[in-house]
């Protein structure tokens, strides 16, 4: 029964895996941007949570009424000025701007909160779980961040599938020159496309804030899973980045059920094998010629 | 004679050190069909990217007597100007219908829409919700063409329709040209097919390694006038 709970425990860590992937898959796919920042960004949407909650006791559920609009008016306006501009320089120069984003992101927030890590609360809830077996727990914080997933993926998935600003960011990602032939807006559109990304990154941030300790630095191995997601998934596809959170989240449950030493390892051996055998994912976006 | 539609004057444009077009000037009349031929590599179809909005140029580009010379291809959009590309460049992702959708979100107000579209192209309808790829190249032209309908141009540039088709499916494609010219919509077209320009346009511009070498109308100017235009030679070389 301990191996069912890993598997429970190993979908609900992809749920939160797939959060991070989700903006991550979502600015690669569109703008063919590989975001460095990505994780430090998550970062920064639970230190925004920590520095503006009335107390540090306040339920930082409340954050999330306001940390991801922010998030998305950030996202739009780091769009139209600084990736826009470093689009038109070349792939190498956004890598590098990132990059730098990172860097800067990493420094300011230890200059502001220091080195220690700090979490974000969530009352009771962190706590609270049922038990549909004796041996199996499942935790509604997690459960609810695996909804979360599931939820802001396919709303995305809709959105792009249904709806005019959707269609035409799609077709940005297909060809911008094409797009802008047509009569869209690319700038714009392009910037509607990272508000969302960096929205549903400000939702992971809060949701690792609640469910683990944070600091400065936790960026970057949150970079790391999230780029394995979405490379497992297959890169640009939505449905392969929810896919890919949760075959990572398996791994590295079921590994460190194994053995509580190696989840992690297990997770990127996993990654890595998935890598050698189809590099294009398990889902890849369908490209047709 | 009728209202000069668009204007362009001296458009001069750089690919790094290359000039694609030196000096270039032309002016398209309200109804007209008007051709640029030339070889591969004249600048024919950097001119039309140019007048779309792709490419920076020296010079002056004045649409129905406005200055659109620095606006963005999308604002030219709104303004009358639709294009159909080289090589279609059909969205992917998205569906038949979609694609040409696609082509309102900045349109004008006219009678194109989808359902027009459908009726001038009668096989689209019952194929509206196939991916593009699933289409024939004059398919895909013609969904290409359809997109660009909705806009409701003024203006409609077409970029080498006929490259890659069969004859047959070309002449369907040229078939819907008096249809568009009736409806008010004014064609400029770019062609390496001279004989397939000349047929349909009532003027005509040949362009050779970025610069203008003859203009005028279809009647005006002999086959070898033209050949020896489009090569580059003289027209006793020529003869």
């Amino acid at each position: 029964m301990n191996w069912v709970n890993a598997v429970i425990q190993g979908l609900m860590l992809g749920g939160l895996f797939a959060l991070f992937a989700c903006g991550l898959s979502l600015l690669f796919g569109v703008l063919g941007i590989i975001n460095l920042a990505h994780g430090d960004l998550a970062v920064l949407g639970a230190y925004v949570a920590v520095a503006l909650l009335p107390s540090v006791h306040s339920n930082a559920l409340w954050a999330l009424l306001f940390v991801p609009p922010m998030f998305a008016v950030f996202g739009y306006g780091a769009q139209r000025t600084l990736l826009q501009r470093s689009m038109q320089s070349g792939p190498l120069t956004t890598l590098l701007v990132t990059f730098g984003l990172s860097v800067v992101l990493q420094n300011a927030l230890q200059e502001g909160f220091s080195a220690d890590s700090h979490s974000l609360s969530v009352g009771s809830l962190v706590t609270k779980a049922f038990h549909p077996a004796s041996s199996i727990s499942i935790s509604y914080l997690r459960l609810g961040i695996l909804a979360a997933a599931v939820i802001i993926l396919v709303a995305v998935q809709l959105f792009l599938a249904g709806t005019s600003t959707g269609r035409q960011i799609r077709a940005l990602s297909d060809d911008v020159e094409a797009a802008s032939i047509v009569g869209i807006n690319t700038r714009h559109v392009a910037g509607v496309a990272a508000a969302i990304a960096f929205a549903t990154v400000a939702i992971a941030g809060l949701a690792d804030g609640m469910y683990a300790q944070f600091a400065p630095t936790s960026g970057s191995q949150l970079l790391l899973f999230g780029f394995e997601a979405v490379i497992i998934g297959g890169l640009g596809s939505l449905w392969g980045t929810l896919l890919g959170g949760c075959v990572l989240g398996l791994a590295q449950t079921i590994g460190a059920q194994a053995d509580p030493t190696i989840g992690v390892l297990v997770a990127h051996l996993v990654f890595l094998a998935i890598l050698a055998v189809r590099p294009s994912g398990l889902m890849p976006a369908t490209v047709e010629a | 004679m009728s209202e000069v539609l668009l204007d362009a004057q001296d458009l001069t444009v750089r690919h790094g050190q290359l000039v694609a077009l030196h000096e270039v000037g032309l002016q398209v009349s309200a109804g007209e069909v008007f051709a640029v031929v030339g070889a591969n590599g004249a600048g024919k179809s950097t001119l039309l990217r140019t007048l779309a909005g792709l490419h920076h140029t020296q010079g002056r580009i004045r649409f129905a007597g406005e200055d659109i010379t620095r606006e963005s291809a999308h604002a030219r959009v709104r303004r009358g100007i639709a294009m159909v590309p080289e090589g279609r460049r059909l969205f992917r992702s998205l569906t038949l219908e979609e694609n040409i959708r696609i082509g309102q979100v900045n349109a004008r107000e006219g009678s194109w829409d989808v359902a027009a579209c459908y009726d001038l192209f009668g096989w689209m309808h019952a194929r509206r919700d196939e991916r593009v790829s699933h289409l024939s190249g004059g398919e895909q032209q013609q969904v290409a063409i359809a997109r660009a309908l909705v806009a409701n141009p003024r203006l409609l540039l077409l970029d080498e329709v006929s490259l890659g088709l069969a004859p047959v499916i070309v002449q369907q494609i040229y078939r819907v040209l008096p249809t568009l010219l009736a409806q008010g919509i004014s064609i400029l077209l770019v062609e390496q097919d001279v004989s397939q320009a000349l047929r349909v346009a009532n003027r005509f511009q040949c362009l050779l390694e970025g610069h203008t070498t003859l203009a005028g109308t279809p009647e005006q100017h002999t086959v070898q006038d033209v050949e020896a235009a489009y090569f580059g030679f003289t027209a006793e070389d020529a003869s």
